[in-house]
């Protein structure tokens, strides 16, 4: 007991102080999209080679959706090098078309929950997981918002075990087949009212494994979402930040 | 009983298909087991369908890891619809044949546990291939559970979705009372159709594919996948590279082997190393994050080289965090192990025997619990791991507490490693060109990721392209080694035995 009371003692308080205090990201962390310069004039290269098909080109200028973007450290879609990354964490939206990142844009934060369901839901908000062929990365860093660092519960929200005790289902992964009926039982287990998230890109449009008979193509297709958290997987901040936006403890 | 004398290949080597014979069933059948009789062990075995739109049977290729010469052999044979199972005189092979099965619609006749895998459809129309009508989606692990009968035996099923944020599965206990009699693990919800859609790679998309085989082993699979690559191209990478790529693969080490020890820890109720582990955890997987952006690695490795290249301050910062957290860890382990209520809860619960954990083809951590030694760090060394890697880590026991007790040595030899190879980052670049894959070839490659060996084999067409891209997950072998750890303890005990073998879900059901 002595021990164990020194060591807490020798490593101390260690909950973050987000979102008072915004967190320090590695340097070459990968958010939102930004181009390093323009693009010459005409040129549709990334529309094709995007794997993900994640490009588009509207008004003459790049459009990412950030649904099917994987933030690849290596952006395929540009042989230029012209696609990079921003430091730029906060990433989550309401409504899918919100995911299309237009160049030179910034993205509309997400909008809190109406009033009504804030009411019921602002202050406790209990989530089941679902992970329907999730590579357990995106699980991890949902995971590890209970962990001490993020302390989740400290916001109101909790992960629980039973469908029953949820007001909230969160998914990840590709949708695969073989969890289509137990990621909708899961759904149609919980109360009414309930929310729709989904993480990582997987969840929003299949992600690496878009086009494959055996999975997905966006939870959308399947069930009414209220909060899309894009990346692969979203970074924890990324995660947390949408969740309290979506609680409206988080404006600006 | 004749015996051919197999094709022998290096870890990350590469021979032309020409070279490796198409051996009879029998005589294939024959020199398989013989190499098995000599020691050597089933790291992988797949079909391989003919090339496109050419005539041709089904051909199985096995490799069998070789660890007392550090080199795999290759065997080949080809077969019709039924062939005969080789399970009954090689366990190790029970799940690739229901594999083999699931997929290609032929039958191993004789074999004694034929059930479907992943439930999923067959990659071809044949005699006994299962097919999912469009639309519909049966639930997977609808099949014969093995079932105990008897005055108050029941069964308790458990999953696919679980009290957690955790992959789906399917558990079903036999059980006595709270006596577990026998376990039977469901898998295959997490079925992306990842091999398939590798058939005609190397596409755009197929190195994301790679890093999510297993999110967790992000690093571990993108670096088979590259040696893969590598091989087929005839070149080694730069010994910068080689650095930055093992350091990676430690640092993924460090985070989950500290993550399950914290996760047990939670199990066991003993707060103070959960709340600390949990995270330390994190801390290390933002290691991987600085070097890379990705906290899981992604974009680190890359076929050639490595996507990122360390910078001496980042270097010196790396330096002083795991200084930092080194200690932390340490203290956060020593507080677990120094318990005796924590100690009493671990010992003796989920025993595995050597034999059982031999028999059965166990790699990685759960097999080296039980005293078995496997680490292809050690046998089939590649790149810095060479000349870095001596200290091959095994336990007795091969309980909860030996495979928990594995990753405390595990985590102070890694920690001292990522020192190592930080201290001697070779000069130079960190990536390689890389000309096109040789035609019909086979390339394989095994690394030890942190849960075990992640094993991939290429084999291309007359194009250059992937014609089969085989992957096996340690996790493939080890599932069944959790069932059969779980026989006589009770269902309390589920959690534990679950969390000390770790397993990947995603990474089985690929």
């Amino acid at each position: 007991m002595l021990r164990v009371i020194a060591e807490r003692w020798r490593q101390g308080y260690r909950t973050g102080k987000f979102p008072a205090v915004e967190p320090a990201l590695p340097a070459r962390f990968r958010g939102l999209p930004a181009l390093q310069s323009g693009c010459p004039a005409g040129c549709r290269d990334c529309v094709d080679r995007c794997p993900f098909g994640a490009c588009t080109i509207e008004n003459d200028r790049v459009a990412i959706d950030l649904g099917l973007c994987l933030f690849c450290a290596d952006c395929p879609a540009c042989a230029r090098g012209n696609i990079g990354f921003s430091a730029e964490y906060r990433l989550a939206v309401r409504r899918r078309e919100a995911l299309r990142w237009q160049s030179g844009a910034s993205l509309p934060p997400a909008d809190p929950l109406p009033p009504d369901l804030r009411r019921t839901l602002g202050r406790s908000l209990k989530l089941r997981q679902v992970s329907a062929g999730g590579c357990n990365a995106c699980e991890a860093d949902c995971n590890v918002l209970t962990t001490l660092v993020f302390d989740l519960a400290r916001f109101g929200v909790q992960f629980v075990a039973s469908p029953r005790h949820a007001d909230g289902l969160l998914v990840t992964g590709a949708l695969t087949a073989n969890m289509h009926s137990a990621l909708l039982a899961t759904y149609e287990a919980m109360p009414t009212p309930k929310i729709v998230i989904a993480v990582g890109a997987c969840a929003i449009g299949g992600g690496p494994f878009r086009g494959s008979p055996e999975t997905g193509r966006g939870l959308e297709e399947l069930l009414p979402v209220d909060l899309f958290i894009p990346g692969c997987p979203p970074h924890p901040y990324t995660i947390l930040d949408g969740l309290l936006r979506l609680l409206g403890k988080r404006e600006m | 009983m004749s015996y051919r004398h197999p094709v022998l290949v290096d870890n990350g080597g590469q021979i032309p298909l020409e070279r490796i014979p198409v051996l009879h069933y029998d005589l294939f059948a024959d020199s398989l087991l013989a190499e098995y009789g000599r020691g050597s062990r089933v790291a992988a075995y797949f079909a391989v369908p003919p090339g496109d739109g050419a005539d041709g049977a089904l051909e199985i290729f096995a490799i069998m890891a070789r660890e007392r010469n550090g080199n795999f052999a290759v065997l080949r044979t080809a077969i019709g619809d039924r062939f005969q199972s080789l399970t009954p005189n090689c366990l190790q092979l029970h799940l690739f044949e229901r594999e083999i099965a699931e997929q290609f619609g032929v039958v191993p006749e004789g074999h004694p546990w034929l059930k479907p895998v992943r439930f999923c459809p067959a990659w071809r129309p044949g005699q006994a291939a299962r097919e999912r009508e469009a639309g519909l989606y049966p639930p997977p692990g609808a099949m014969d559970y093995y079932r105990v009968e008897g005055d108050g035996i029941h069964e308790v099923a458990v999953g696919p979705v679980h009290a957690g944020i955790i992959e789906p599965g399917h558990f079903r206990f036999q059980c006595h009372g709270e006596k577990v009699l026998h376990l039977e693990i469901s898998l295959g919800y997490q079925h992306r159709g990842l091999e398939k859609m590798l058939v005609g790679g190397p596409h755009p998309a197929t190195a994301r594919q790679m890093e999510t085989i297993a999110g967790d082993t992000t690093i571990g699979h993108m670096t088979a996948y590259s040696l893969v690559i590598e091989g087929l191209v005839g070149g080694e990478i730069r010994p910068r590279a080689q650095t930055i790529r093992a350091l990676g693969l430690e640092l993924e080490r460090l985070a989950n082997h500290v993550g399950d020890i914290g996760a047990l820890s939670g199990d066991i109720g003993f707060l103070p190393t959960a709340s600390f582990c949990g995270r330390l955890r994190g801390d290390y997987l933002n290691m991987t994050a600085a070097l890379c952006g990705s906290r899981f690695g992604r974009g680190l490795v890359r076929p050639g080289g490595t996507g990122f290249d360390l910078s001496p301050q980042l270097v010196e910062q790396l330096h002083a965090t795991l200084g930092t957290i080194e200690t932390d860890t340490l203290g956060a382990c020593r507080l677990f192990f120094d318990t005796p209520s924590v100690l009493s809860r671990l010992e003796g619960v989920g025993r595995l025997s050597r034999s059982t954990a031999e028999d059965l083809g166990l790699v990685g951590v759960a097999a080296r619990a039980c005293g078995v030694p496997r680490d292809s760090r050690f046998f089939f060394p590649v790149g810095i791991c060479r000349k870095n890697f001596d200290e091959m880590i095994t336990d007795e026991k091969g309980d909860v507490f030996a495979r928990a007790r594995m990753r405390h040595r595990e985590i102070e030899v890694s920690i001292d490693l990522v020192r190592r190879l930080l201290t001697s980052l070779p000069k130079g670049e960190a990536e390689t060109p890389l000309p096109p894959l040789r035609p019909n070839s086979l390339c394989l490659a095994m690394i030890e990721g942190w849960r075990g060996e992640v094993v991939h084999v290429a084999i291309t067409g007359i194009n250059g392209r992937f014609r089969r891209y085989k992957v096996v997950d340690p996790s493939f072998h080890n599932w069944v080694g959790l069932a059969v750890a779980m026989r006589g303890t009770q269902i309390s005990d589920f959690p534990l035995c679950n969390k000390s073998f770790n397993l990947s879900y995603c990474g089985y059901d690929l």
